[in-house]
């Protein structure tokens, strides 16, 4: 298999584009789904079940309902940018998924060896981030152009979280790079592998795996960092003009960013495809990577369903004032220990004879 | 046979990128309403940072990305959104007779440019850079050990104009006896009422 004939290799990633485009999407309805059964169960009453075995087919039948429902656009609103809002926030949520490992390197019958990942560049990690700045207009620009000052606030208070908690995310990650000495997240998992699970980046790195767990969820705008779409607050925040699709592409996207964050968490904290057996069966990587993705859901489900939410000056506070210099702290330990650690265990040794 | 196909798409590429870039800045200057100049500069932006991964740079394209649009231009739209700017109305320019003169002289200047770029010779048997010049490996230690005083002296400008804006943006004057306090607490009674008539004062003029 040729990899340098640029048309094999294209048709290879477009392939592996559409499956993982699938896979997100399946993933994004169920995990709908999931959110509803699990907040239920936390409050002591069962979920939507009644629409297939275990509402299974709910989803589809929201779907459905929302298609059905008229497309408004408010009277003085600016068409253009009405529209393009929620394409943007879906385009740059869903574009992060293609530098992530689903599984080490596979035997696919047509292509020989294969790693399972669709992108693989040196600055993968950079891409993530550039490509969560740029979600960031999704949400002010729907503020903005519904035309509709609860709107204007709520997307000017989500994005100015946004922001803010980028940093801390940033931040978080410069440790595990300083560690890993690359950018590119396939080598960073790879990285992981041996040692029975104790190479993992959560046991060398635990201050930056809670920075960046708690950056995440206030990337996500989930609960407790959901203020600006909270339903008592601002009516439903930036997205309160959006109805049927437009509405839809933006729920889709806060879950498919959602998902994207703990595909991040899974690779660079919890080893990806890591775990036992893997060396023997390849194919195992990948559901070990979907079982600690469906992890991270569950935690930000169990979230949502247990704690209150912030106040929006309480949040900005604890994102600039506490989780930032958490981070700083993290990034100086650690260039600490990588830089002088083998100095400083001969030192300790010394002392012991 | 695959260099003749590679050269052929790294083209179109080019064309298809700075067309796209040439375009997006043109709507910049073209449109009538300034938000939507801002989010042709943004495409000008993302347009660019391709241009900068085709000449293999791809840390130059992620950081352009990063910073230019992800967080230079965000804080551009805030403050277009915040002061509500309207749409121009499309009326005559007023020195009018200016227009064919400036279209006059751009076409001189198109002309000096088009001159100069073909009279220099292309050196033809220049060895290339060195392979991995663009990866952020190279950058980052080029700028740790060889250009370390440029760097920190970017960062000091940086902090320079943090430390201005927050000076002049400061609502309450540094040394008056209300910025003295903590923030929150109570301040004394002749001074609060003092405080309260100003900002009641400030609220009406608004």
């Amino acid at each position: 298999m040729d990899w340098n004939n640029p048309l094999i290799h294209t048709v290879v990633v477009l392939v592996g584009i559409t499956i993982a485009f699938l896979a997100i999407m399946l993933l994004v309805a169920f995990t709908v789904l999931a959110e509803r059964r699990v907040l239920g169960f936390i409050q002591g009453r069962l979920g939507p079940n009644r629409v297939g075995y275990f509402g299974i087919l709910q989803p589809f039948a929201d779907f459905i309902k929302t298609m059905m429902k008229e497309d408004l656009v408010p009277d003085q609103a600016t068409r253009f940018v009405f529209w393009m809002a929620p394409t943007v926030a879906v385009i740059t949520a869903i574009m992060a998924i293609i530098v992530y490992p689903f599984g080490p390197v596979v035997w696919l019958p047509f292509i020989g060896n294969f790693p399972l990942v669709i992108a693989h560049f040196d600055v993968a990690l950079l891409y993530v981030l550039g490509v969560t700045s740029v979600g960031v207009y999704g949400i002010a620009l729907a503020g903005w152009a519904s035309n509709n000052k609860y709107s204007l606030m709520g997307g000017l208070r989500s994005s100015a979280q946004l922001i803010s908690y980028e940093l801390a995310l940033g931040m978080a990650l410069i440790g595990v790079i300083i560690m890993s000495g690359t950018l590119d997240i396939y080598t960073i998992v790879e990285q992981q592998s041996g040692a029975y699970g104790m190479n993992w980046n959560i046991f060398y790195q635990p201050i930056g795996f809670i920075v960046y767990l708690i950056s995440a969820i206030a990337e996500t705008n989930r609960v407790p960092f959901d203020l600006p779409e909270a339903e008592t607050e601002l009516v439903a925040g930036f997205h309160t003009e959006y109805s049927s699709i437009k509405f839809l592409l933006f729920f889709n996207a806060e879950y498919i960013n959602m998902i994207t964050v703990s595909m991040l968490a899974s690779s660079l904290f919890l080893g990806g495809w890591n775990g036992p057996g893997v060396s023997l069966f390849p194919w195992l990587g990948v559901f070990y990577f979907a079982g600690k993705i469906l992890f991270f859901i569950f935690l930000y489900i169990w979230l949502r369903g247990t704690l209150p939410r912030f106040r929006f000056d309480q949040l900005m506070n604890f994102g600039w004032k506490f989780l930032m210099p958490m981070a700083l702290i993290n990034i100086f330990l650690t260039a600490t220990v990588q830089a002088f650690g083998a100095d400083l265990l001969k030192l300790i040794g010394s002392w012991f004879g | 046979m695959s260099d003749v196909n590679f050269a052929m798409i790294t083209s179109l590429l080019f064309i298809l990128f700075a067309g796209l870039a040439i375009g997006c800045a043109l709507a910049v200057v073209a449109q009538r309403h300034p938000l939507y100049s801002a989010i042709s500069l943004i495409g000008v932006f993302i347009s660019l940072s391709c241009l900068y991964l085709m000449l293999s740079a791809p840390f130059i394209a992620a950081v352009q990305v990063i910073v230019y649009a992800g967080a230079i231009m965000v804080l551009v739209v805030f403050v277009i959104m915040l002061l509500n700017v309207e749409a121009e109305e499309r009326r005559r320019p007023r020195l009018g007779y200016l227009v064919p003169v400036a279209v006059l002289f751009a076409a001189v200047l198109m002309g000096e440019v088009a001159f100069v770029l073909k009279s220099v010779p292309v050196p033809a048997g220049q060895p290339p850079g060195p392979a991995d010049v663009g990866l952020t490996a190279s950058i980052g230690v080029g700028l740790f050990t060889k250009y370390l005083l440029p760097f920190e002296i970017t960062s000091i400008l940086l902090l320079m104009a943090l430390v201005g804006a927050m000076t002049l943006a400061r609502r309450t004057p540094i040394l008056s006896a209300a910025g003295r306090l903590v923030t929150g607490s109570k301040l004394p009674a002749p001074a609060a009422a003092v405080e309260a008539e100003t900002q009641l004062a400030a609220e009406e003029r608004k």
